[in-house]
Parts: structure tokens; C-alpha cells; sequence
């Protein structure tokens, strides 16, 4: 929920990431604040992932910095969670997972199944909530992870291509769950190369083109009038809309 | 000179007589080997997941020794434990030589290493995969390591066979601290190496019989719940 006391906005400045003698990230600016869906968006490679875990914190940026409003470390931790494009589960049932990730975050022991289950039936899987993880289908184990992120009631939520490795139906199932996530006011950063679901779950696009922010702009000013001339090749080479 | 024939009849009378000195040597060693693999498990498992997740100075060093130590000389190893504990050595005092506690304490020494270095490499491989989600679910040090040791322990259980298979199968290190004496320290391994130079290679095949049928049965059990397993948790 966008407060005062929240970690939001999110400023970047100047970020710049180096790995194996490549520079992915080339100094990034940027400030992703409470409220609109933020889709990371851009070709495979753009590095729409590595900024993605330099904002969770998971990548040490080379040089630049991230600053979540003026908040102490163990706040800001708690105040974000990450789904990723394939999801690791540990080996045990559906709910346990969930629990897991409830006491890492210091939840009273009491409350963690109620959540777990709640958050469970929040994206349609309280029937599987006894089944190991492991053996879900790759559908089911995103909307566990995603449940896994909803029980921690994140300010924002972070989310790598969620639906890269899934069929349509499941893809469907998982974009409805992150609408529910968006209307229940978490703020929704995610990255994704196709542009229908950026259409379907965006409110403002940013547009990464060789580790460099080609554009920060409102979803439909994006698809309209594309302010940068890698952005209006990106729209025109990805029609039709998938 | 006896004939290989006339040893297996031998065997196989008096494994099917109920000999009670054979069914001692055999529960001895048992119980001598479990113990130290025991023992050489919960120190061995944290070990090798500690270095797997660590990151620290001297970390390659400490692997490559970890590994090297996988193949240390049981006679070697019983050397150091019997200098440790013989009347003179700094444990001298606790009067445990030649008892089967001093070969427990030998089978762990020689099997720790085993474990915790192939412990070290799985949980190195699981860290792989997890490490980001369990980064960002807030899990590190040796809170992940005991995740990690946790969800792949099924796979763990071979680390652990393999220091049983070499505590079983070693004689050196028993023998020393142990001094194979007759119903006190007397296993499997020491008394088929005693028999055979004496000549009664009857009981000494005996025992090589029974110790490869238990080895192969301890891991057609491990194999069999690993199956299970991977077919319950994937």
C-alpha cells in the first residue's frame, strides 16, 4: 500500500552493472513510485532481469545506487518480494513452502497456516495445498509462487517474465492473479518482452534497449506514440500481439 | 592347502550353524561402523553445506584438503588416534584404548571427510539453483545451508553410504586402536585378515560373504527409499 511510511518511490541513479568484462546495465536513472504497474520491457538480452535483481537487491550494482525511500535495510527486505521466471521450489507439500517463506519472515508461528491458506485460495490452489511442490505442473508451481509472495504482503512485488515458460491457459490464470495483486494495491514491477501482456497488466512501460533506458512512458502513449526510435522498432517487429 | 571349494562349504556350514562368536564379530562391526558414520553425519552434513554456502578466505583451499582427505590411510588414521589415546598421548587419561569406542572414534575420523566433501559438492549444486529464490525469501548463511541439507536429503544418503561402505570395508585404523582382541575388539575385517594368515579360511570367507551381502543390502535399501522418494517429492 502506497504510504508514508511505505519503501516506495524507488529511485535509481546513475546504475551501472559490469559481469565478465560486459557492461549489461549502462547507467540507468530512473523512479518507479506507488500506484501504476511498471512493465520492464525490451528484447531478450536488453537486461530487463539483471535490473530487475538489482532493484530486489539479489545483484550488487558496479557503480550507481538504489535508493528505497529513506528506509533501514530489514524494512525494505520485508517490503518486497520476487517471483521468478522459473520457480524454485523446496521439497515439501504446497502450504509448507509457504509457511517456509511465513517464518523467514518473522510471522508469528500461529498466524502463518491461516495466511498460507489464505493466500493459497487467493490464486485457486487450496485444493493442492497438501501436494508436494515439486511435482505441481509448471503452472500450478507459479501460482504457489505466487501465493508464496502474496502470504508476505509485499508493498512491491517483483516479477521475471512470470509466464515465460507457460501455455496460454496457465498464462492466463497467472496475469488474473497479478491483477489481484495490482488491485489490492501492491505495486506491480515486472518484466516481460511480450507486448500483449504488457497491454493487458501495464500502466507505464519502461523500455530497456542494450542495458540503457530508452524511455519511461504511460502503457497507451507507449503503444500510440513511442517517444524513442528502438521502442517504435520494438512495437512495429512484435505485431501481431501475442 | 585348502581348496577354494572346501572354504565355501565351510562358509556356508557355519553360516548356517548359528555360530554365536561369528554373530558377535558381525554385530560388532555393525555397531562400531553405524556409530562413527552417525557421528561423522551430523558433524559432516553442517561441515559441507557450511563450505558449499560460505563464502570466505581460504575456501578453495579447504576443498581441495576436504577432497584430498576423502582418501586418507586408515592405518595412517589409526596411528594418529592411537598416539591420541594410548597412555602417554593427551587423551591417555580416558583410558579408551583398545576398546571399541577408540575404533568408533578412528571409522569417524576417516569417514568425516568423505561426508562432508560429497555433502559439500551436492548442497554446492543445489545452492545453484536456489540460491536467488532463497536470497530473496530472506534465507542465508546457516539458515540456507540447512535448507539446502534438508530438501536434498535423499540425495544426501549416498554420501553418507559411501562413509559407511569405507568404515565397513576398512581394517587398518581398527586394528590398531582396537587390537583386535578376541570378543572385545574383534570385527568382521580384522578377523578375516587374522583367520586368513592362520588358515582358517573357512570363517574368514564366511565373513567376506556376510560383509558384501550387507553392504549390497544397505544400499539396495538406500536405493530403493531414494526411488520413493523422488517419486513422493520430486
Amino acid at each position: 500500500m502506497a504510504s508514508a511510511h511505505g519503501i516506495l518511490p524507488l529511485k535509481l541513479n546513475d546504475l551501472r552493472f559490469d559481469a565478465g568484462g560486459r557492461t549489461i546495465i549502462h547507467g540507468i536513472s530512473a523512479q518507479i513510485t506507488a500506484g501504476p504497474a511498471t512493465i520492464i520491457l525490451g528484447a531478450n538480452g536488453a537486461g530487463k532481469s539483471v535490473l530487475m535483481r538489482l532493484m530486489h537487491g539479489l545483484l550488487r550494482p558496479t557503480s550507481g545506487s538504489i535508493d528505497w525511500h529513506g528506509q533501514a535495510e530489514p524494512r525494505v527486505r520485508r517490503g518486497q518480494s520476487m517471483v521468478f521466471q522459473r520457480p524454485v521450489m523446496l521439497r515439501r507439500s504446497a502450504l509448507d513452502n509457504i509457511l517456509y517463506a511465513l517464518k523467514l519472515a518473522r510471522v508469528p508461528a500461529a498466524e502463518r497456516k491461516g495466511i498460507a491458506m489464505e493466500a493459497l485460495r487467493e490464486v485457486g490452489i487450496a485444493d493442492i495445498a497438501h501436494r508436494s511442490a515439486r511435482v505441481l505442473s509448471g503452472g500450478e508451481q507459479q501460482r504457489l509462487a505466487l501465493a508464496r509472495a502474496w502470504a508476505l504482503h509485499p508493498e512491491v512485488l517483483f516479477l521475471d517474465e512470470p509466464t515465460a515458460n507457460l501455455d496460454p491457459g496457465a498464462t492466463r490464470e497467472i496475469e488474473n492473479v497479478i491483477k489481484a495483486f495490482d488491485a489490492s494495491g501492491t505495486k506491480i514491477v515486472m518484466s516481460t518482452h511480450n507486448l500483449g501482456q504488457a497491454r493487458r497488466l501495464g500502466d507505464e512501460v519502461l523500455f530497456i534497449h542494450q542495458g540503457r533506458l530508452a524511455e519511461q512512458t504511460p502503457i497507451e502513449t507507449f503503444f500510440r506514440q513511442p517517444a524513442s526510435a528502438e521502442a517504435a522498432a520494438f512495437v512495429k517487429g512484435e505485431l501481431p500481439w501475442v | 592347502m585348502n581348496s577354494l571349494g572346501e572354504a565355501l562349504r565351510g562358509a556356508v556350514d557355519l553360516l548356517f550353524s548359528g555360530d554365536t562368536t561369528l554373530g558377535g564379530i558381525v554385530a560388532l562391526s555393525l555397531a562400531v561402523s553405524l556409530s562413527a558414520v552417525a557421528l561423522a553425519t551430523l558433524l559432516g552434513l553442517p561441515l559441507g553445506a557450511a563450505i558449499a554456502v560460505g563464502r570466505f578466505r581460504g575456501r578453495r583451499a579447504l576443498i581441495v584438503l576436504l577432497n584430498a582427505l576423502m582418501g586418507l590411510p586408515p592405518v595412517v588414521v589409526g596411528l594418529l588416534v592411537y598416539l591420541l589415546l594410548s597412555r602417554a598421548g593427551p587423551l591417555g587419561d580416558l583410558g579408551l584404548l583398545f576398546t571399541p569406542p577408540a575404533m568408533v572414534i578412528a571409522q569417524t575420523v576417516l569417514v568425516l571427510p568423505i561426508i562432508a566433501a560429497l555433502c559439500r559438492q551436492s548442497v554446492e549444486d543445489a545452492w545453484i539453483e536456489y540460491e536467488e529464490q532463497l536470497r530473496s525469501l530472506g534465507a542465508a548463511g546457516v539458515r540456507a545451508a540447512l535448507t539446502l541439507i534438508w530438501d536434498i536429503r535423499f540425495s544426501l544418503v549416498t554420501a553418507v553410504l559411501a562413509g559407511l561402505g569405507r568404515a565397513l570395508a576398512e581394517v587398518g585404523a581398527v586394528i590398531i586402536v582396537g587390537g583386535n582382541i578376541d570378543g572385545v575388539t574383534r570385527v568382521m575385517t580384522t578377523t578375516i585378515a587374522l583367520e586368513t594368515s592362520k588358515g582358517d579360511l573357512p570363517l574368514a570367507l564366511s565373513l567376506g560373504f556376510i560383509l558384501i551381502a550387507l553392504v549390497i543390502m544397505l544400499n539396495a535399501a538406500a536405493h530403493l527409499i531414494k526411488e520413493a522418494a523422488q517419486r513422493r517429492y520430486g
